[in-house]
């Protein structure tokens, strides 16, 4: 290809266009059976796009990540009582925890879902050579990612500030417990973010997350709930996976319906997902 | 591959949207080394075909092969490249990257320097597409159908909002590309850029396909011309020049401007006749094929709009 003049910095006129270039772009051969590329490069690329799609909008990463350890900081670092029990201490990492990993999920997957589906380059996307796979897998790795992110200034402050303390073999089966009860919320977020639009989803996800994350126990632990609240608070999924966190953390048992709870949430999240996905597909084009 | 197989077949296509019918009993073919013209108004059933040839819908009834398979199959895909529209890029990613993410999805894809330097975006292949202007939107628009050297390219509305000399540079590449081999389907509202690009048209309205031919031959089935002709205004002629296009047969729809008079005329030759027969003093007669816009807006049944001709140069009318 020859040297173009492209300086020019109002290009009203886009010179190299057929005009210069010394090799003709083609079409590719059309013989060979065409291959779609493998499904696991096309996750990698759409998880590396997505990525830096929500990084360049830093301000909701900010938040998902700077909230839960601004809560530590107000109201577990100055309460000497539980920051400076170490079972407490570690509880309160946990549920806190929990609630940062809710929040990523409600927000990536509730509002992240429905704003995308109003941009015109979704059905682009969609009309790409690839599956709809690719950019699930790319969804889920950037809501692992970005909930992960949100952990970690959680656990150096409990690590910092607090007595807390857990062991490798603790710390490990915690990780693999927040994967799983996030999933339920991942579905919950993926059912608002397919049946709304991205201005009804945005307050939905602030309705559904706080009380929900309140009634859970993430700001304030169980034990000083009123019978009735406790009631209630044992049949929500954020309470349930935070308990099943903060036994994993702490060995400190979980009631026995907890894992039911948070399956039986999970089910009905996913009929939700299959149901709004379905009801959307007639809904989403023009 | 030879020059009759088909690259892209809809049979008898009927897709609906709750009450309305988008799509009635379509019928089309495009085959290799094609450069179609799909042209219709707002509503005519176009998107809803591209959904279809894209895969991202699937008719109601009939059925839609792309390359032999279903659209809706990946693998179908592969060869296909389309535009994505120009308000619809990622605005937070860069040049570069959006080129590389739709470039990932194909085997052989063009090298990304070398896609930006042809459509004039090297420089910008840093900047996040956001930070565009229309018309750099616009050509990366049809940069990204072309990175994955597809063999059908589809064009929705490539140079819309482009300048004249943009448009002209764009569509030269367009050919270039498609000369090179691969088959082209383009929609338009410009019916200027049909007639500089395809050799083929597809006209749609109602959902259904009311023409499908020869640029030529679609043309010549409308029997409409622009007859043009200058009138004396100082009355001196025989009968009443300001009222002459009212006792001309066949009109369809005229304009005045000044002295000069445009009309478009069912029959050409009777209005002719009737004109010398008339006695009006007329000079500057010009009797013209009709452009491919009125050639359409007949087949629609709308009233031609004769009211604002578009300035047209003649070689392009004489495609």
């Amino acid at each position: 290809m020859t040297t173009l003049p492209t300086s020019d910095p109002v290009p009203t006129r886009p010179a190299p266009v057929g005009a210069t270039s010394v090799r003709t772009p083609h079409p590719g051969p059309d013989d060979a059976r065409p291959l779609v590329r493998p499904t696991l490069r096309l996750a990698g690329l759409h998880a590396r796009y997505q990525f830096l799609e929500t990084v360049r909008v830093p301000i909701a990463v900010i938040g998902n990540t700077v909230f839960p350890a601004l809560a530590m900081f107000f109201f577990v670092v100055p309460q000497r009582a539980v920051a400076s029990d170490p079972v407490a201490a570690t509880a309160a990492v946990g549920q806190l925890g929990m609630f940062a990993v809710m929040s990523t999920c409600l927000f990536t997957y509730g509002a992240g879902v429905s704003e995308d589906r109003q941009q015109p380059f979704d059905p682009y996307l969609r009309s790409l050579p690839a599956g709809a796979g690719p950019r699930m897998v790319g969804r889920v790795v950037n809501g692992a990612a970005f909930a992960l992110l949100g952990l970690l200034p959680l656990v150096i402050i409990g690590w910092l500030f607090t007595d807390a303390a857990v062991t490798l073999g603790r710390l490990l089966l915690s990780v693999v417990v927040i994967a799983a009860s996030a999933l339920p919320f991942l579905l919950l977020g993926l059912a608002v973010g397919y049946s709304l639009s991205a201005k009804a989803a945005l307050p939905v996800v602030q309705v559904l997350l706080f009380p929900m994350a309140f009634a859970g126990g993430m700001f304030m632990p169980p034990e000083f709930f009123p019978g009735w609240l406790d009631a209630i608070s044992r049949a929500l999924p954020s309470r349930a996976g935070r308990d099943l966190l903060v036994q994993a953390l702490t060995g400190e048992a979980a009631p026995a319906t907890a894992l039911p709870v948070l399956v039986g949430w999970g089910v009905l999240f996913a009929a939700l997902v299959v149901w709004a996905y379905r009801r959307d597909e007639g809904r989403r084009f023009h | 591959m030879t020059s009759s197989t088909a690259v892209l077949e809809a049979e008898h296509v009927t897709r609906r949207f709750g009450a309305t019918l988008a799509l009635d009993d379509v019928s089309l073919t495009v085959r290799a080394g094609e450069l179609v013209g799909l042209l219709g108004p707002n509503g005519a059933g176009k998107t809803t075909l591209l959904s279809l040839v894209t895969g991202l819908r699937r008719p109601d009834l009939g059925t839609v092969r792309l390359f032999g398979g279903d659209p809706r199959d990946p693998a179908s895909r592969v060869r296909l490249g389309l535009t994505p529209q120009e308000t619809g890029l990622p605005a937070t990613l860069r040049v570069g990257e959006v080129v590389d993410l739709v470039a990932g999805h194909y085997p052989d894809p063009m090298p990304r320097g070398e896609v930006l330097e042809w459509f004039g975006l090297a420089d910008q292949a840093r900047r996040q597409t956001g930070a565009l202007s229309g018309g750099q939107r616009r050509r990366l628009a049809v940069a990204l159908a072309l990175v994955g050297r597809p063999r059908l390219v589809v064009l929705d509305e490539p140079t819309t909002g482009l300048d004249v000399e943009a448009r002209h540079l764009l569509w030269a590449a367009l050919r270039e590309y498609h000369a090179s081999g691969a088959t082209v389907l383009v929609t338009s509202h410009y019916l200027e850029e049909i007639e500089a690009l395809a050799q083929r048209v597809v006209v749609m309205g109602g959902g259904v396909v009311l023409a499908d031919d020869a640029i030529a031959a679609v043309l010549a089935r409308v029997q409409v011309r622009r007859v043009g002709f200058s009138v004396a205004a100082d009355g001196r002629a025989a009968g009443d020049a300001g009222d002459v296009v009212g006792r001309l047969p066949g009109v369809v729809g005229s304009r005045r401007d000044g002295d000069r008079v445009e009309v478009l005329a069912s029959d050409a030759d009777a209005l002719v006749r009737a004109l010398v027969a008339d006695g009006v003093a007329f000079t500057g007669l010009e009797v013209r094929g009709a452009s491919l816009e009125e050639a359409f807006l007949a087949l629609t049944g709308s009233t031609p709009a004769v009211t604002s001709p578009p300035p047209r140069p003649t070689e392009e009318m004489a495609r």
